[in-house]
């Protein structure tokens, strides 16, 4: 067991070492690397809704919410402290925390509904923060409002980016793998069996929540150190179907299928941005949504989905 | 009092084109149980092939609006015979077909968007008539509120006909009433689904048609607002619900209207979704929805 966590961190290491090497000298350009950033902080995002989603089976159709007011709180810290490695420190934790604290607010309540009606208040409140968003420079001039953000210091390095990712990863594997994430897996297979079983199930799915949204608004921190002009349609309801296409492409349950897919599909979109000559550039959202039918129609459980999660077998929750 | 009086008429005239797209989703979701996504884009094609319909080949408007009303329902059967009956062939979780739903919408929008399609810019729709306001004692209301909540009040009427009147509409609320029971009584489910798609679709595309004539701006994104409003107030009333479905548009269409004539026109979505929180909050099932014992 030991000897095999060494050999992943040795691995981790050396990806990073040959990235950042291939990132240096060139052979990955600017432009890829812009997008390899991309991909690991989509991942980081879709991390937090596979746990809330993928694990504990609380659909939501709101997670770019916590994305953006994860985005818009460390921009704002930032552009206030100025540009300075501990003010980015202080950034980023502003962001997580606020976006988990916004997930506790809003949790608690709403918790309670189930599947679908979960998924509409989820969304609900997605639109709710959009519209705040859209009128946040009543709050403060420096967020901009609908004419967006800028002028965030653009601190997150690649070093940042790669190793909060890891490091996000590394925190849910071990939460899916503690007493917690099991109770959490019981609780998306069968709640109320769970709750008889005495899962505190309130509690739970909160911390799920809780840590989900605060891993997007991590992400959003990360995004808005390494992207300079924020906007709230990055941070709309298509964003959050992007986010749960990934986990529930990736089969539900299957941290490794988030991660693969995430990068996988931020990669796909910019191949066809690279791919299609430019007169049917047109034709790229066209592609991405056939991809996605055909996939979920050839694979309704989901790329990596099976093992792990019992897709085809879940009963319908009416 | 009387500009609040005209404010319930607006609200009125954007609540029923609401009833009209929420009908369809809550139909298709009492029978299948899903959240039918492209059903927002649906109407999008209705109302292009409307627009198309009167200002383009010179169809008088009730003419366009049958139109739009037959393409789409054969759009809306399409749909789910190509997207959404595979998963279920294959028994596929719920999400999956959610999920597929959401693929579809995203790839009407697209594909209109195409320039040989429908073209990604905003149109103007030129209403083929002109429009008059008459005045009942010191308060106006104009020709196309009238015949919005006209056109709306016989559509319904028509689907309460079928509903509750037809063999087929029988049949449509066995299946959404017990989907294996019903195939034992010898109904052919997978039809029913297509015509509950069909009825559904060709509801949105009228819908579609008078949205184009009273808000006369047309694009192929037009859809998702609405779209997610109108699935909002299925729920508002309950969703699976027909009459919940009605009171709950009418309610969003209100709320909207008065919201942005009293309070803000900044926060009138805000405040929308918010009711819509509260609403599932306070009572889960929606005003109309029957809160029966959850099936463990």
């Amino acid at each position: 067991m030991r000897a095999r966590s060494f050999a992943i961190a040795g691995a981790i290491l050396g990806l990073y070492g040959l990235l950042e090497l291939l990132r240096q000298t060139g052979i990955i350009s600017a432009y890829w690397a812009q997008i390899m950033d991309l991909s690991l902080i989509i991942t980081i995002s879709a991390v937090g809704l596979s746990l809330i989603y993928g694990f504990t089976g609380q659909f939501s159709l709101g997670h770019a919410a916590f994305y953006g007011v994860g985005a818009y709180t460390a921009g704002f810290v930032s552009k206030t402290l100025g540009a300075g490695a501990p003010g980015f420190v202080l950034a980023l934790v502003a962001g997580a925390v606020a976006a988990g604290l916004v997930a506790l607010l809003i949790g608690l309540p709403i918790l309670r509904l189930r599947s679908d009606y979960l998924g509409i208040a989820t969304l609900g409140f997605g639109v709710i923060i959009r519209v705040l968003l859209d009128n946040s420079h009543k709050l403060s001039p420096t967020l901009g409002g609908a004419k967006g953000m800028m002028g965030v210091p653009q601190l997150a390095s690649f070093v940042w980016i790669f190793w909060l990712a890891v490091g996000a990863i590394w925190l849910a594997a071990n939460l899916i793998r503690s007493s917690y994430g099991r109770a959490c897996i019981s609780i998306r297979e069968d709640e109320v069996a769970a709750d008889l079983m005495g899962v505190n199930t309130t509690a739970l799915k909160t911390l799920a929540f809780v840590v989900g949204g605060a891993l997007a608004g991590l992400a959003g921190a990360l995004y808005a150190h390494r992207y300079p002009f924020l906007h709230p349609s990055t941070f709309d309801y298509l964003k959050s179907l992007d986010v749960l296409l990934v986990v529930v492409l990736g089969g539900l349950g299957s941290l490794t299928g988030t991660v693969v897919t995430a990068i996988g599909w931020v990669f796909l979109l910019e191949w066809l941005r690279a791919v299609l000559p430019s007169e049917y550039m047109d034709l790229r959202g066209v592609v991405y949504a056939l991809v996605l039918i055909v996939l979920m129609i050839a694979r309704p459980q989901g790329l990596l989905g099976g093992s792990s999660a019992k897709g085809g077998k879940r009963r319908a929750t009416a | 009092m009387v500009q609040f009086i005209e404010q319930v008429i607006n609200g009125l005239q954007l609540g029923f084109v609401y009833a009209l797209i929420a009908l369809g989703y809550t139909m298709v979701y009492g029978i299948i149980r899903l959240i039918n996504f492209a059903h927002g884009d649906v109407f999008m094609i209705g109302a292009f092939v409307g627009y198309f319909g009167f200002a383009v080949w010179g169809l008088p408007w009730p003419v366009a609006i049958l139109v739009s009303m037959a393409v789409c329902a054969v759009v809306g059967m399409a749909i789910e015979r190509l997207a959404y009956r595979p998963l279920r062939a294959k028994g596929a979780p719920n999400i999956a077909t959610l999920i597929t739903a959401i693929g579809v919408s995203l790839f009407i929008e697209y594909f209109t968007s195409l320039k040989f399609v429908f073209g990604p810019n905003y149109r103007v729709v030129a209403r083929p008539f002109a429009v008059q306001v008459f005045h009942l004692g010191p308060v106006s209301i104009s020709s196309v509120q009238i015949l919005v909540i006209t056109v709306v009040l016989v559509l319904v009427a028509g689907l309460q006909y079928i509903v509750y009147r037809t063999k087929v509409g029988k049949a449509m609320r066995a299946v959404s009433h017990d989907r294996d029971a019903a195939r034992l009584m010898g109904i052919d489910v997978d039809r029913v689904i297509s015509y509950t798609f069909a009825i559904g679709s060709a509801l949105a595309a009228a819908a579609g048609v008078l949205f184009a004539l009273a808000y006369p701006q047309i694009s192929p994104f037009m859809g998702i607002m609405p779209g997610l409003k109108a699935f909002t107030a299925a729920v508002l009333g309950g969703i699976g619900s027909i009459p919940g479905a009605l009171l709950g548009a009418v309610l969003m269409g209100q709320a909207e209207t008065l919201t942005a004539a009293y309070i803000t026109t900044d926060f009138r979505d805000a405040i929308a979704f918010g009711i819509l929180i509260l609403v599932l909050l306070l009572r889960p099932a929606g005003l109309l929805g029957k809160a029966g014992p959850e099936k463990v």
